[in-house]
């Protein structure tokens, strides 16, 4: 390790000495006395490295002998991820301070998961990957179930863990045998063994990799562990989860893609292709029976990743591009909505039945009308932005010459309207029961009507996020 | 002016976002100024889009008003008009303010209705002046917003049932649009629709799956367009989206829906269909002319047999859009002329007549048209707008009603003569049910007891109707208004289609030897 090595890493070296300092102070200082400095200091510090990460501008690096790389793309990813987290932060510490659950190990553990985040993201070897990879990993097993006493919460992570651990094994089975065919962990390497004819061990290699990494994003029929983990943690920990860990495995995905099997785009497009139709499909299916508002957000983000990976199918700079901006979109309007979610009580206890949200348009007319808007921009309706993002992915599946890829996203997004709307139509043209409530602190407030904003704003230019991917996707791709 | 499309497109936006932001509380007075806010953006909107009207050159047979910038994603924003556009704006922003007077009595939600209709109304008026695919596209789409709100919120009983089926109906129809969309920019490498009207899309046989495809790509590209502009338009047997919405729908909702959202898909038939896959619109038009036959005579025996009288006019209006579609792809200029005007009449009458409903349903909140009989006797007023609407609607010769059917009939002689007499015979169906509702309703003995206190219409409601009655009489008897500023523009649409078609005539000949 020489002293550029050390400037690559730079800014995972400080989040994680910051880690180690407020874990020695949240020990020493009294226990949860000091949870609420924690929470907002931890997430000054995610929005500070995100500004600092984002205006580092400048060309690729690579560190440890090509172990991380530091280029356009990862700086997009990480800035994606570290913006989100922090947004989570912020909206979750009053749920967590009046639900009993602000313990000081959960802005702790959120910031080593967001670590481990960023170096999967820079992974350039199947080392740092799987590391990366683990430590985000175990953090997040243990968010899921940081409601102690709650049957539900704890079921969440266990499931989450063995189902997580699984997926590991796939990973890693896959990993040994894309090293033993072609001899080395790193992707550079891996990427010249790629010759003319690959070996089929190297194929089976891929095939087990995506599949572990399948299980990361959500995407079907690696799926099954989202909705119960989604509905069994509290909810600004399912918000969590519905953000930054998203956009780092598929981040981690195109990386890994690209970087190694780059040169067999066909190989892997068609396997990629086959996860994008299912989960489109069962994430639009599925949700319609849905009562429960968290359960239906699972689903909705299974179809979502389907469309992420619509542009991670064509293996094509565009379609990596179309990738980074949806998924951008997709954050926003998942912080949005579970800001909005979050809020969602009767009696002091929180609700997550759609079924309660009955006329709230007619108690809250600003908040459903944001709502309103979250949800029309999350179905891909023009003029939201989340029509920009499905227009943008089967763009560049039409682009690639993979139109039924296109049209399959197309149906599946008819489908997915229909509960989108169904949610609209509890709040709009319900009968008047029991009323729910909303009561929302100043930061879950504003969460909520900027992401709605954005959605209606951003047909002006997207806040300039397209040139941005456009970059990083050429770091990765060309 | 450069810009004034933008202008009349976004005024009503506006006033829509001050109406939101600003207006507090939903007591009386908040929502008579509500309504006011409302009817002013409208009547701003008409009287600034007659600048449109007037500078408008109907000789120039390319786009006017052209305003052009980059945008998002590689799309651009671009909006103008054309001979075959313009007539739809001003319909637009003509029957805008009668809707929002027309909805005066509406005491829920009064704001977030207004809101609803001038946003409505801004993307109504950006689907005529697009220029750009993705642009249309947006447009086109997003006018499903508001109008699922308008009939989920504010309509009758079976509203929630009919805002799904008409959000999902047409959603599915566009999304296959958008699909055909991006292909198209595949192909020609721009989503400028002035270009694309001058590429030349691929038609040489294909085959898929083991089926020949004639005219190939144009063929799917043509059928994509078609299944989202037969639904919107609609035609049958896609229309059974219409007669729910139409019903459920308040009666604003209602008028729009009829006057100018079916609208959107004529004129998608006519930028689109016909100018860029002239080949695919050729393969295809033999289906579409006995489609539309079928809709013609088949809804009109369906509307003898309806109950409700909203459900009749609704089926009435997939009839006369029967024609619509006939003239537009019978393919020569009086049928192509002749459907445009049908679609501006149209505008004026069907909304006219859901407005004649609306009047009644008012005063006795039921559309049956059992419920009612004898109503001459105490609204005489009323009566005499009912029948000149009746009979406009039946084809009555000085009514705009009678020129559009028959400029279509007589352009569709020319092409298919048994779709011709087909579609003649709607004539006297028309009549027959238009008259027999008529009768029922106004005429005979006035017996129920409900009806004997009924008041005639208002003079609010007098001066909604008075503009209508001007324009359908205007153009029934001087039609020269609409068909010189549509004609050029229309001849150079026929021309550019006659002219794409022989080089396919050649191929088939040559094949046959």
């Amino acid at each position: 390790m020489n002293a550029s090595d050390f400037n690559t890493v730079l800014p995972e070296v400080a989040l994680a000495v910051y880690a180690m300092i407020t874990l020695l102070l949240g020990v020493y200082g009294g226990k949860d006395a000091l949870v609420k400095t924690i929470t907002y200091a931890t997430a000054g510090i995610l929005a500070v490295v995100a500004i600092w990460i984002g205006s580092n501008g400048g060309g690729d690096q690579s560190a440890f002998g090509g172990m991380f790389t530091d280029d356009a793309f990862s700086r997009f990813a990480k800035v994606l991820i570290l913006l989100s987290a922090a947004a989570v932060l912020l909206m979750s510490q009053d749920y967590m301070e009046r639900r009993g659950l602000g313990r000081f190990e959960y802005p702790i553990l959120v910031t080593l998961s967001v670590i481990g985040m960023m170096v999967m993201v820079s992974a350039g070897d199947l080392m740092t990957l799987y590391m990366g990879l683990e430590l985000q990993s175990l953090a997040l097993y243990v968010v899921a179930s940081l409601r102690r006493d709650s049957a539900k919460s704890t079921e969440a992570g266990l499931k989450y863990f063995v189902l997580g651990a699984l997926s590991s094994g796939l990973l890693l089975y896959g990993a040994s045998l894309v090293y033993g065919f072609s001899g080395t962990t790193l992707f550079s390497g891996i990427r010249g063994t790629l010759g003319v004819d690959m070996p089929l061990g190297l194929l089976f290699g891929i095939v087990f990799m995506v599949s572990g990494l399948a299980f990361k994003v959500s995407a079907a029929p690696f799926h099954m562990w989202t909705p119960d983990v989604y509905e069994g943690s509290p909810t600004p920990v399912t918000a969590f989860f519905a953000t930054a860990p998203k956009v780092a495995a598929m981040a981690l995905i195109a990386r890994l893609l690209h970087d190694a099997f780059g040169l067999v785009p066909a190989d892997w497009g068609q396997v990629i292709a086959a996860l994008a139709v299912i989960s489109m499909f069962l994430g639009a299916i599925a949700a319609i029976g849905q009562t429960d508002l968290k359960r239906l957000m699972a689903y909705s983000s299974i179809a979502h990743m389907g469309y992420a990976l619509v542009g991670l199918a064509t293996g094509t700079v565009l379609g990596v591009q179309a990738m980074l901006v949806y998924m951008a979109i997709y954050v926003t309007m998942n912080i949005g909505t579970f800001a909005f979610i979050m809020s969602l009580e009767r009696d002091g206890k929180p609700v997550t039945d759609i079924a309660s949200l009955n006329m709230f348009s007619k108690r809250e007319p600003l908040k459903a009308l944001a709502m309103l808007v979250l949800l029309f921009s999350l179905a891909g309706v023009p003029p939201m932005v989340g029509f920009f993002g499905k227009f943008y992915v089967l763009k560049s599946a039409v682009d690639a010459g993979m139109t039924w890829l296109a049209l399959a996203g197309a149906v599946a997004s008819v489908i997915g309207a229909f509960y989108y709307l169904r949610i609209v139509f509890f709040m709009y043209f319900g009968k008047e029961t029991d009323a729910v409530e909303s009561r929302m602190v100043p930061v879950q407030w504003l969460a909520l009507m900027a992401a709605a904003a954005i959605m209606v704003l951003g047909i002006v230019n997207l806040f300039g996020v397209d040139p941005l991917a456009a970059e990083a996707a050429k770091a990765l791709v060309g | 002016m450069e810009n004034v499309l933008s202008i009349i497109t976004f005024i009503p936006a506006v006033a829509a976002g001050v109406l939101a932001l600003f207006l507090r509380g939903d007591d009386a007075a908040a929502q008579r100024n509500a309504k006011w806010v409302a009817l002013l953006a409208t009547s701003v909107t008409f009287l600034v889009s007659l600048a449109v009207l007037f500078g408008f050159d109907a000789n120039d047979t390319g786009m006017q008003f052209v305003e052009e910038y980059t945008w998002i994603l590689g799309l651009q924003y671009k909006m103008g008009v054309d001979g075959i556009s313009v007539l739809f704006v001003m319909l637009t922003t003509f029957l805008m303010p009668i809707t929002i007077a027309s909805c005066w009595g509406v005491e829920t939600r009064v704001k977030e209705y207004m809101i609803a209709f001038l946003m409505l109304e801004t993307l109504m008026l950006g689907v005529f002046c697009a220029l750009d695919l993705v642009l249309f596209y947006l447009f086109f789409e997003a006018g499903l917003i508001p109008m699922f709100l308008i009939i989920g919120i504010w309509g009758g009983k079976e509203r929630i049932y009919a805002a799904f089926k008409f959000f999902l109906y047409t959603f599915l129809g566009s999304v296959l649009m958008l699909v055909a969309m991006i292909a198209m920019y595949y192909d020609a490498q721009t989503t400028d629709i002035v270009k694309l009207l001058v590429h030349d899309f691929p038609h040489d046989s294909m085959s898929v799956m083991g089926f020949q495809i004639v005219g190939g790509v144009q063929t799917l590209l043509f059928l994509a367009f078609f299944a989202s502009f037969a639904v919107k338009m609609p035609m049958w047997p896609v229309h059974t989206w219409l007669p729910d919405a139409h019903v459920q729908a308040p009666t604003a909702g209602s008028v729009v829906l009829a006057a100018i959202l079916l609208k959107m898909g004529g004129y998608g038939f006519l930028r689109f269909s016909l100018p860029m896959f002239p080949v695919g619109a050729d393969v295809m038009a033999p289906l579409v002319l006995w489609m539309s036959a079928i809709a013609i005579v088949y809804t009109s025996l369906v509307a003898l047999a309806q109950q409700d009288m909203k459900k009749l006019i609704a089926y009435s209006s997939v009839a006369h859009m029967g024609y619509v579609t006939m003239g537009i792809f019978a393919a020569n200029q009086q049928g192509v002329d002749g459907a445009i005007f049908q679609m501006i009449s149209h505008g004026f009458i069907s909304g006219a007549l859901f407005l004649c409903v609306g009047v009644i349903y008012d005063r006795m909140h039921t559309r049956e048209i059992d419920a009612y009989g004898g109503l001459v006797t105490r609204m005489p007023a009323y009566a005499l707008i009912f029948m000149f609407f009746t009979m406009a609607n039946v084809g009555l010769p000085g009514t705009s009603g009678f020129v559009g059917e028959f400029l279509v009939l007589v352009g569709i002689f020319q092409v298919n003569t048994w779709v011709a007499v087909v579609a003649a015979s709607g004539v006297i169906f028309s009549a027959a049910y238009a008259l027999w509702l008529y009768r029922r309703v106004v005429f005979g003995a006035l017996l129920k007891e409900a009806l004997k206190t009924i008041t005639d219409m208002s003079g609010r409601e007098r001066a909604i109707f008075a503009p209508l009655v001007v324009m359908t009489l205007l153009l029934g008897v001087y039609p020269s208004l609409v068909t010189d500023i549509i004609g050029p523009s229309v001849g150079a649409l026929v021309t550019d289609y006659k002219a794409a078609l022989p080089v396919v005539a050649e191929a088939a000949a040559e094949a046959m030897h």
